[in-house]
Protein backbone atom coordinates (compact mmCIF):
# COMPACT_ATOMS: atom_id res chain seq x y z
CA UNK A 1 0.00 0.00 0.00
CA UNK A 2 0.80 3.36 0.72
CA UNK A 3 4.55 2.40 2.39
CA UNK A 4 6.46 5.99 0.90
CA UNK A 5 3.84 7.99 3.07
CA UNK A 6 4.88 5.22 6.09
CA UNK A 7 8.66 5.47 5.33
CA UNK A 8 8.61 9.53 5.60
CA UNK A 9 6.30 8.89 8.93
CA UNK A 10 8.94 6.89 10.10
CA UNK A 11 11.20 9.20 9.46
CA UNK A 12 9.44 12.47 10.77
CA UNK A 13 9.04 10.11 13.92
CA UNK A 14 13.11 9.89 13.87
CA UNK A 15 13.22 13.80 13.18
CA UNK A 16 10.85 14.27 16.31
CA UNK A 17 13.10 12.31 18.65
CA UNK A 18 16.58 13.39 17.03
CA UNK A 19 15.59 16.93 18.44
CA UNK A 20 13.97 15.73 21.75
CA UNK A 21 16.92 13.02 22.52
CA UNK A 22 19.77 15.21 20.84
CA UNK A 23 21.39 12.59 18.64
CA UNK A 24 22.99 13.38 15.32
CA UNK A 25 22.93 9.89 13.64
CA UNK A 26 20.31 7.00 13.23
CA UNK A 27 22.20 3.34 12.82
CA UNK A 28 19.63 1.12 13.58
CA UNK A 29 15.75 1.48 13.22
CA UNK A 30 13.72 -1.40 14.50
CA UNK A 31 9.99 -1.56 13.09
CA UNK A 32 6.80 -3.30 14.36
CA UNK A 33 4.70 -4.31 12.06
CA UNK A 34 1.59 -6.90 12.11
CA UNK A 35 0.97 -9.41 9.61
CA UNK A 36 -2.46 -8.04 9.17
CA UNK A 37 -1.02 -4.19 9.01
CA UNK A 38 -1.25 -4.11 5.39
CA UNK A 39 2.24 -3.26 4.99
CA UNK A 40 4.36 -5.28 2.26
CA UNK A 41 7.72 -5.59 4.44
CA UNK A 42 10.15 -5.26 1.21
CA UNK A 43 8.37 -2.34 -0.38
CA UNK A 44 8.57 -0.85 3.11
CA UNK A 45 12.70 -1.35 2.95
CA UNK A 46 12.68 -0.33 -0.08
CA UNK A 47 11.03 3.51 0.64
CA UNK A 48 12.92 3.98 3.79
CA UNK A 49 15.70 3.68 1.50
CA UNK A 50 14.97 6.47 -0.58
CA UNK A 51 13.20 8.56 1.91
CA UNK A 52 16.73 8.86 4.51
CA UNK A 53 18.51 9.70 2.12
CA UNK A 54 20.40 12.86 2.86
CA UNK A 55 18.61 12.96 6.22
CA UNK A 56 20.01 11.85 9.90
CA UNK A 57 18.94 8.59 8.73
CA UNK A 58 21.22 8.11 6.26
CA UNK A 59 22.60 4.21 5.68
CA UNK A 60 20.63 3.43 8.67
CA UNK A 61 19.96 -0.25 9.02
CA UNK A 62 16.24 -1.12 9.27
CA UNK A 63 15.36 -3.96 11.15
CA UNK A 64 11.65 -4.85 10.66
CA UNK A 65 10.02 -7.33 13.54
CA UNK A 66 6.83 -9.46 12.11
CA UNK A 67 4.29 -9.64 14.61
CA UNK A 68 1.76 -12.62 14.32
CA UNK A 69 -1.81 -12.00 13.32
CA UNK A 70 -4.39 -12.75 16.14
CA UNK A 71 -7.52 -12.83 16.55
CA UNK A 72 -10.51 -13.83 18.69
CA UNK A 73 -12.40 -16.69 17.66
CA UNK A 74 -16.13 -16.26 18.96
CA UNK A 75 -16.95 -20.22 18.58
CA UNK A 76 -13.74 -21.46 20.29
CA UNK A 77 -13.69 -18.49 22.78
CA UNK A 78 -9.72 -18.37 22.52
CA UNK A 79 -8.05 -16.39 20.38
CA UNK A 80 -6.29 -18.09 17.54
CA UNK A 81 -3.65 -17.16 14.86
CA UNK A 82 -4.73 -16.01 11.24
CA UNK A 83 -2.41 -15.11 8.13
CA UNK A 84 -5.09 -12.81 6.67
CA UNK A 85 -7.62 -10.54 7.71
CA UNK A 86 -10.01 -12.72 6.03
CA UNK A 87 -8.85 -16.11 7.10
CA UNK A 88 -11.46 -18.15 9.17
CA UNK A 89 -10.58 -19.80 12.55
CA UNK A 90 -8.12 -22.56 12.13
CA UNK A 91 -9.94 -24.67 14.70
CA UNK A 92 -13.23 -24.74 13.51
CA UNK A 93 -13.68 -22.66 10.78
CA UNK A 94 -15.77 -19.97 11.27
CA UNK A 95 -15.43 -16.66 10.11
CA UNK A 96 -16.64 -15.06 13.30
CA UNK A 97 -13.44 -14.02 14.43
CA UNK A 98 -12.06 -10.52 15.53
CA UNK A 99 -8.56 -9.59 14.79
CA UNK A 100 -6.98 -8.76 17.94
CA UNK A 101 -2.94 -8.53 17.16
CA UNK A 102 -1.00 -8.45 14.25
CA UNK A 103 -2.22 -5.17 12.53
CA UNK A 104 0.52 -2.56 14.27
CA UNK A 105 3.01 -0.97 12.78
CA UNK A 106 4.91 1.30 15.03
CA UNK A 107 8.37 2.33 15.30
CA UNK A 108 9.82 0.62 18.43
CA UNK A 109 13.45 1.88 19.10
CA UNK A 110 16.75 3.66 17.41
CA UNK A 111 20.23 2.59 17.70
CA UNK A 112 21.90 6.52 17.79
CA UNK A 113 24.71 8.23 18.21
CA UNK B 1 4.79 4.83 -10.00
CA UNK B 2 2.89 6.49 -7.38
CA UNK B 3 5.04 8.99 -5.63
CA UNK B 4 3.17 8.47 -2.29
CA UNK B 5 2.10 4.73 -2.23
CA UNK B 6 5.25 2.98 -4.17
CA UNK B 7 2.94 0.89 -5.74
CA UNK B 8 3.78 0.33 -9.20
CA UNK B 9 7.59 -0.79 -8.89
CA UNK B 10 9.91 -1.22 -11.80
CA UNK B 11 10.47 2.03 -13.57
CA UNK B 12 11.27 3.67 -10.37
CA UNK B 13 13.17 6.44 -10.09
CA UNK B 14 13.82 8.43 -7.01
CA UNK B 15 15.43 11.99 -7.20
CA UNK B 16 15.67 11.38 -10.67
CA UNK B 17 18.16 8.71 -9.91
CA UNK B 18 17.51 4.52 -10.94
CA UNK B 19 17.48 2.86 -7.73
CA UNK B 20 19.72 0.29 -7.89
CA UNK B 21 20.74 -2.29 -4.26
CA UNK B 22 23.18 -4.43 -3.64
CA UNK B 23 22.34 -7.31 -1.57
CA UNK B 24 23.80 -6.70 1.85
CA UNK B 25 22.37 -9.41 4.84
CA UNK B 26 22.93 -9.50 8.33
CA UNK B 27 21.82 -12.17 10.83
CA UNK B 28 22.86 -11.72 14.17
CA UNK B 29 22.91 -13.56 17.11
CA UNK B 30 21.72 -13.17 20.63
CA UNK B 31 21.26 -9.37 21.50
CA UNK B 32 21.55 -8.05 24.86
CA UNK B 33 20.02 -4.68 25.74
CA UNK B 34 20.40 -3.06 29.57
CA UNK B 35 18.39 0.08 29.29
CA UNK B 36 18.49 3.11 30.81
CA UNK B 37 16.04 1.88 33.65
CA UNK B 38 18.38 -1.46 34.68
CA UNK B 39 15.88 -3.89 33.08
CA UNK B 40 17.79 -6.14 30.69
CA UNK B 41 16.56 -8.36 28.32
CA UNK B 42 18.10 -10.64 25.81
CA UNK B 43 16.47 -11.59 22.45
CA UNK B 44 17.72 -13.39 19.02
CA UNK B 45 16.80 -11.69 16.08
CA UNK B 46 17.39 -11.95 12.26
CA UNK B 47 17.63 -8.73 10.38
CA UNK B 48 18.19 -8.10 6.73
CA UNK B 49 19.01 -4.92 5.08
CA UNK B 50 19.68 -3.12 1.46
CA UNK B 51 22.39 -1.01 0.64
CA UNK B 52 24.99 -0.22 -1.48
CA UNK B 53 27.72 0.44 -0.45
CA UNK B 54 31.82 0.61 -1.44
CA UNK B 55 34.94 0.30 0.01
CA UNK B 56 37.56 2.71 0.17
CA UNK B 57 40.10 0.83 2.49
CA UNK B 58 42.70 -0.64 0.57
CA UNK B 59 44.11 -2.65 3.48
CA UNK B 60 41.96 -5.43 2.92
CA UNK B 61 40.09 -5.14 6.26
CA UNK B 62 38.56 -2.76 8.04
CA UNK B 63 37.10 -3.01 11.68
CA UNK B 64 33.67 -2.20 12.88
CA UNK B 65 33.44 -1.66 17.17
CA UNK B 66 30.14 -0.87 18.49
CA UNK B 67 29.38 0.92 21.74
CA UNK B 68 25.96 0.34 23.35
CA UNK B 69 24.10 2.50 25.97
CA UNK B 70 25.19 0.41 28.79
CA UNK B 71 28.69 0.71 28.17
CA UNK B 72 28.88 -2.68 26.78
CA UNK B 73 31.15 -3.07 23.58
CA UNK B 74 32.28 -5.45 20.82
CA UNK B 75 34.14 -5.51 17.63
CA UNK B 76 34.07 -7.12 15.01
CA UNK B 77 36.52 -7.48 12.18
CA UNK B 78 35.58 -7.93 8.31
CA UNK B 79 38.22 -8.99 5.64
CA UNK B 80 37.48 -8.10 2.04
CA UNK B 81 38.88 -9.11 -1.01
CA UNK B 82 37.02 -7.21 -3.52
CA UNK B 83 36.02 -3.40 -2.93
CA UNK B 84 32.66 -3.53 -4.28
CA UNK B 85 30.70 -6.56 -3.52
CA UNK B 86 27.51 -8.69 -2.11
CA UNK B 87 28.10 -10.32 0.98
CA UNK B 88 26.39 -12.38 3.62
CA UNK B 89 27.44 -13.51 6.85
CA UNK B 90 26.03 -14.03 10.31
CA UNK B 91 27.93 -12.81 13.16
CA UNK B 92 27.19 -13.46 16.89
CA UNK B 93 27.57 -10.35 19.66
CA UNK B 94 28.64 -10.92 22.81
CA UNK B 95 28.28 -7.63 25.00
CA UNK B 96 30.34 -8.66 28.00
CA UNK B 97 33.19 -6.15 28.16
CA UNK B 98 32.07 -3.51 30.24
CA UNK B 99 33.46 0.28 28.95
CA UNK B 100 32.88 3.92 30.80
CA UNK B 101 32.92 6.75 29.34
CA UNK B 102 30.54 8.04 31.93
CA UNK B 103 29.10 10.38 29.63
CA UNK B 104 27.66 7.08 27.19
CA UNK B 105 23.49 7.18 27.97
CA UNK B 106 23.73 11.19 28.08
CA UNK B 107 24.93 11.25 24.49
CA UNK B 108 27.89 13.19 24.42
CA UNK B 109 30.70 12.16 21.99
CA UNK B 110 33.95 10.66 23.32
CA UNK B 111 36.46 11.93 20.83
CA UNK B 112 37.42 9.16 17.96
CA UNK B 113 35.25 6.97 19.06
CA UNK B 114 31.11 6.55 18.53
CA UNK B 115 29.36 6.40 20.99
CA UNK B 116 25.84 5.06 20.46
CA UNK B 117 22.53 4.75 22.11
CA UNK B 118 19.29 2.86 21.88
CA UNK B 119 16.13 5.50 22.23
CA UNK B 120 12.75 3.90 22.86
CA UNK B 121 9.72 5.76 20.37
CA UNK B 122 7.10 2.95 20.60
CA UNK B 123 5.06 4.88 18.37
CA UNK B 124 3.04 4.43 15.41
CA UNK B 125 3.84 5.30 12.26
CA UNK B 126 0.52 6.71 11.53
CA UNK B 127 0.55 8.45 15.04
CA UNK B 128 0.45 12.04 12.70
CA UNK B 129 -2.60 11.85 10.96
CA UNK B 130 -3.81 10.18 13.75
CA UNK B 131 -2.87 13.23 15.86
CA UNK B 132 -4.88 15.50 13.29
CA UNK B 133 -7.89 13.27 12.81
CA UNK B 134 -7.99 13.28 16.81
CA UNK B 135 -8.33 17.20 16.59
CA UNK B 136 -10.78 16.98 13.46
CA UNK B 137 -12.83 14.13 15.63
CA UNK B 138 -13.04 16.72 18.67
CA UNK B 139 -14.18 19.37 16.58
CA UNK B 140 -16.60 17.17 14.83
CA UNK B 141 -17.91 16.37 18.30
CA UNK B 142 -18.18 19.42 19.59
CA UNK B 143 -20.89 21.18 16.70
CA UNK B 144 -22.55 17.76 16.84
CA UNK B 145 -21.39 17.29 13.05
CA UNK B 146 -21.71 13.88 11.54
CA UNK B 147 -18.80 13.21 8.98
CA UNK B 148 -18.55 9.80 6.61
CA UNK B 149 -15.61 9.02 5.28
CA UNK B 150 -16.77 7.12 1.47
CA UNK B 151 -14.24 5.13 0.41
CA UNK B 152 -14.52 2.70 -3.05
CA UNK B 153 -12.51 1.65 -5.90
CA UNK B 154 -12.99 4.75 -8.61
CA UNK B 155 -16.10 4.35 -11.24
CA UNK B 156 -18.16 2.68 -8.03
CA UNK B 157 -20.52 5.74 -8.48
CA UNK B 158 -19.65 7.09 -5.68
CA UNK B 159 -20.71 11.31 -6.27
CA UNK B 160 -23.43 10.12 -8.24
CA UNK B 161 -24.96 8.66 -5.14
CA UNK B 162 -23.68 11.87 -3.44
CA UNK B 163 -25.46 14.15 -5.57
CA UNK B 164 -28.99 11.85 -5.29
CA UNK B 165 -28.63 11.65 -2.01
CA UNK B 166 -28.16 15.53 -1.44
CA UNK B 167 -31.31 15.99 -3.78
CA UNK B 168 -33.27 13.10 -1.95
CA UNK B 169 -32.60 14.83 1.58
CA UNK B 170 -33.92 18.52 -0.28
CA UNK B 171 -32.68 20.83 2.43
CA UNK B 172 -33.93 18.65 5.32
CA UNK B 173 -30.11 18.73 6.86
CA UNK B 174 -27.29 20.76 6.45
CA UNK B 175 -24.36 19.81 5.45
CA UNK B 176 -21.07 20.15 3.39
CA UNK B 177 -19.03 17.88 0.71
CA UNK B 178 -15.27 17.61 0.98
CA UNK B 179 -14.02 15.54 -2.35
CA UNK B 180 -10.94 14.16 -2.91
CA UNK B 181 -9.50 13.44 -6.09
CA UNK B 182 -5.85 13.67 -7.83
CA UNK B 183 -6.97 16.12 -10.36
CA UNK B 184 -9.88 18.23 -11.38
CA UNK B 185 -12.21 20.22 -9.62
CA UNK B 186 -15.18 18.24 -11.67
CA UNK B 187 -16.75 16.45 -8.89
CA UNK B 188 -17.03 19.72 -6.54
CA UNK B 189 -18.97 21.27 -9.78
CA UNK B 190 -21.12 18.53 -9.51
CA UNK B 191 -21.68 18.69 -6.02
CA UNK B 192 -22.33 22.17 -5.86
CA UNK B 193 -24.63 21.83 -8.76
CA UNK B 194 -26.78 20.99 -6.30
CA UNK B 195 -26.57 23.68 -4.26
CA UNK B 196 -24.50 22.28 -1.75
CA UNK B 197 -21.56 23.81 -0.34
CA UNK B 198 -18.42 21.79 -1.57
CA UNK B 199 -14.92 22.21 -1.36
CA UNK B 200 -11.93 19.98 -3.36
CA UNK B 201 -9.08 18.68 -2.32
CA UNK B 202 -6.79 17.53 -5.50
CA UNK B 203 -4.14 15.21 -3.62
CA UNK B 204 -1.52 15.45 -6.49
CA UNK B 205 0.53 12.38 -6.65
CA UNK B 206 -1.43 11.43 -3.30
CA UNK B 207 -3.42 8.03 -3.12
CA UNK B 208 -5.62 9.21 -0.25
CA UNK B 209 -6.68 11.87 1.56
CA UNK B 210 -5.09 12.28 5.19
CA UNK B 211 -6.59 14.00 8.00
CA UNK B 212 -4.52 16.92 8.05
CA UNK B 213 -5.70 18.14 4.47
CA UNK B 214 -9.62 17.01 5.69
CA UNK B 215 -8.66 19.58 8.85
CA UNK B 216 -7.76 22.38 6.55
CA UNK B 217 -10.45 21.94 4.49
CA UNK B 218 -13.12 22.00 7.50
CA UNK B 219 -11.72 25.02 8.71
CA UNK B 220 -12.72 26.63 5.27
CA UNK B 221 -15.67 25.15 4.37
CA UNK B 222 -17.30 26.90 7.55
CA UNK B 223 -19.45 23.35 8.97
CA UNK B 224 -22.71 24.72 10.42
CA UNK B 225 -22.91 22.75 13.93
CA UNK B 226 -25.55 19.95 13.44
CA UNK B 227 -24.73 19.79 10.18
CA UNK B 228 -23.47 16.02 7.61
CA UNK B 229 -20.22 16.06 6.25
CA UNK B 230 -19.19 13.59 3.89
CA UNK B 231 -16.09 13.48 2.91
CA UNK B 232 -15.51 11.51 -0.72
CA UNK B 233 -11.70 9.90 -1.08
CA UNK B 234 -9.92 9.54 -3.35
CA UNK B 235 -11.22 6.00 -5.37
CA UNK B 236 -8.94 3.52 -4.17
CA UNK B 237 -9.48 0.64 -1.90
CA UNK B 238 -6.20 0.46 -0.25
CA UNK B 239 -4.40 3.63 0.88
CA UNK B 240 -7.51 5.26 2.87
CA UNK B 241 -8.36 2.38 4.61
CA UNK B 242 -5.21 3.69 6.78
CA UNK B 243 -5.49 7.22 7.24
CA UNK B 244 -8.45 8.37 9.58
CA UNK B 245 -9.67 11.72 8.69
CA UNK B 246 -11.48 11.52 12.19
CA UNK B 247 -14.91 10.75 10.45
CA UNK B 248 -17.40 8.80 12.33
CA UNK B 249 -17.72 5.90 10.17
CA UNK B 250 -16.05 4.79 6.49
CA UNK B 251 -18.87 3.56 4.31
CA UNK B 252 -17.83 1.25 1.63
CA UNK B 253 -19.19 1.39 -1.49
CA UNK B 254 -18.81 -1.38 -3.84
CA UNK B 255 -20.89 -1.36 -7.20
CA UNK B 256 -22.31 -4.83 -8.52
CA UNK B 257 -20.42 -4.40 -12.23
CA UNK B 258 -16.95 -5.29 -9.86
CA UNK B 259 -16.12 -8.42 -8.20
CA UNK B 260 -17.98 -10.17 -5.81
CA UNK B 261 -14.86 -10.72 -4.21
CA UNK B 262 -13.34 -7.55 -4.10
CA UNK B 263 -13.84 -7.71 -0.40
CA UNK B 264 -11.56 -10.49 0.26
CA UNK B 265 -9.37 -8.30 -2.25
CA UNK B 266 -8.98 -5.62 -0.77
CA UNK B 267 -9.67 -6.55 3.13
CA UNK B 268 -7.98 -3.92 4.40
CA UNK B 269 -10.98 -1.59 3.07
CA UNK B 270 -13.96 -3.22 4.34
CA UNK B 271 -12.46 -4.30 7.66
CA UNK B 272 -12.15 -0.52 8.40
CA UNK B 273 -16.06 0.28 7.31
CA UNK B 274 -19.17 0.21 8.94
CA UNK B 275 -20.95 0.20 6.26
CA UNK B 276 -20.87 -1.41 2.88
CA UNK B 277 -23.40 0.21 -0.29
CA UNK B 278 -23.98 -2.19 -2.88
CA UNK B 279 -24.70 0.16 -5.38
CA UNK B 280 -25.91 -0.13 -9.00
CA UNK B 281 -28.12 -2.74 -7.49
CA UNK B 282 -30.81 -2.10 -10.82
CA UNK B 283 -28.20 -3.50 -13.05
CA UNK B 284 -28.03 -6.96 -11.25
CA UNK B 285 -31.15 -8.49 -14.03
CA UNK B 286 -28.43 -7.97 -16.41
CA UNK B 287 -24.97 -9.12 -14.86
CA UNK B 288 -24.10 -12.83 -12.95
CA UNK B 289 -23.24 -10.79 -10.21
CA UNK B 290 -23.82 -12.58 -7.13
CA UNK B 291 -24.54 -10.02 -4.52
CA UNK B 292 -25.31 -12.73 -1.80
CA UNK B 293 -21.82 -13.84 -2.49
CA UNK B 294 -20.45 -10.44 -2.39
CA UNK B 295 -22.31 -9.35 1.15
CA UNK B 296 -21.01 -13.30 2.14
CA UNK B 297 -17.38 -11.86 1.32
CA UNK B 298 -17.41 -8.79 2.87
CA UNK B 299 -18.73 -10.51 6.30
CA UNK B 300 -15.69 -12.60 5.96
CA UNK B 301 -13.64 -9.84 6.48
CA UNK B 302 -15.94 -7.78 8.81
CA UNK B 303 -18.51 -9.78 10.68
CA UNK B 304 -19.82 -6.41 12.30
CA UNK B 305 -20.26 -4.66 8.41
CA UNK B 306 -24.28 -3.13 8.04
CA UNK B 307 -24.90 -3.54 4.26
CA UNK B 308 -27.77 -1.71 2.32
CA UNK B 309 -28.67 -2.66 -1.12
CA UNK B 310 -28.91 0.72 -3.39
CA UNK B 311 -29.04 2.15 -6.71
CA UNK B 312 -28.49 5.85 -7.01
CA UNK B 313 -30.75 5.14 -10.56
CA UNK B 314 -33.57 3.38 -9.53
CA UNK B 315 -33.91 5.03 -5.67
CA UNK B 316 -33.81 1.79 -4.46
CA UNK B 317 -32.39 1.63 -0.67
CA UNK B 318 -32.22 5.16 -0.32
CA UNK B 319 -34.51 5.57 2.37
CA UNK B 320 -32.70 3.04 4.35
CA UNK B 321 -29.83 4.75 3.52
CA UNK B 322 -30.93 8.25 4.05
CA UNK B 323 -32.15 6.93 7.18
CA UNK B 324 -29.27 6.02 8.49
CA UNK B 325 -27.42 9.16 8.16
CA UNK B 326 -30.66 10.68 10.05
CA UNK B 327 -30.05 8.50 12.63
CA UNK B 328 -26.29 9.05 12.70
CA UNK B 329 -27.16 13.04 12.54
CA UNK B 330 -29.77 13.01 15.35
CA UNK B 331 -26.64 10.93 17.43
CA UNK B 332 -23.89 13.41 16.98
CA UNK B 333 -26.30 16.36 17.80
CA UNK B 334 -27.59 14.59 20.63
CA UNK B 335 -23.99 13.65 22.34
CA UNK B 336 -22.36 17.46 21.61
CA UNK B 337 -25.58 18.57 24.21
CA UNK B 338 -24.73 16.13 26.52
CA UNK B 339 -21.09 16.85 26.64
CA UNK B 340 -21.65 20.32 27.02
CA UNK B 341 -23.70 20.01 29.57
Amino acid sequence: MHEMSLAEGVLQLIEDSSRKEKFSRVKTVWLEIGQLAGVEVEAMKFCFDAVVRDSIAQDAQLVIIETPGQAWCLHCAEVVHVQALFDACPKCGSHQVQVTGGNEMRVKELDVE
Amino acid sequence: MCNVCGCGAGETTIGGKAVVHDEHGHEHGAHFHVHADGTSHDHDHTHEHEHDHSHESTQGEHRHYHLHEAGASHEHLHAHDEHTHDHHHAHGHTHEETVHYGLGPAGAHAPGMSQSRMVKIEQDILSKNDGYANENRGYLAEHGIFALNLVSSPGSGKTTLLVKSISALNGSLPLAVIEGDQQTDNDAARIRATGAPALQINTGKGCHLDAFMVGRAMQQLKLNDDSLLLIENVGNLVCPASFDLGEAHKVAILSVTEGEDKPLKYPDMFRASDLMLLNKCDLLPYLTFDADLAIANARRVNPDIKVIRISATSGEGMDEWLDWIKAGCSKAVARKSIDSN
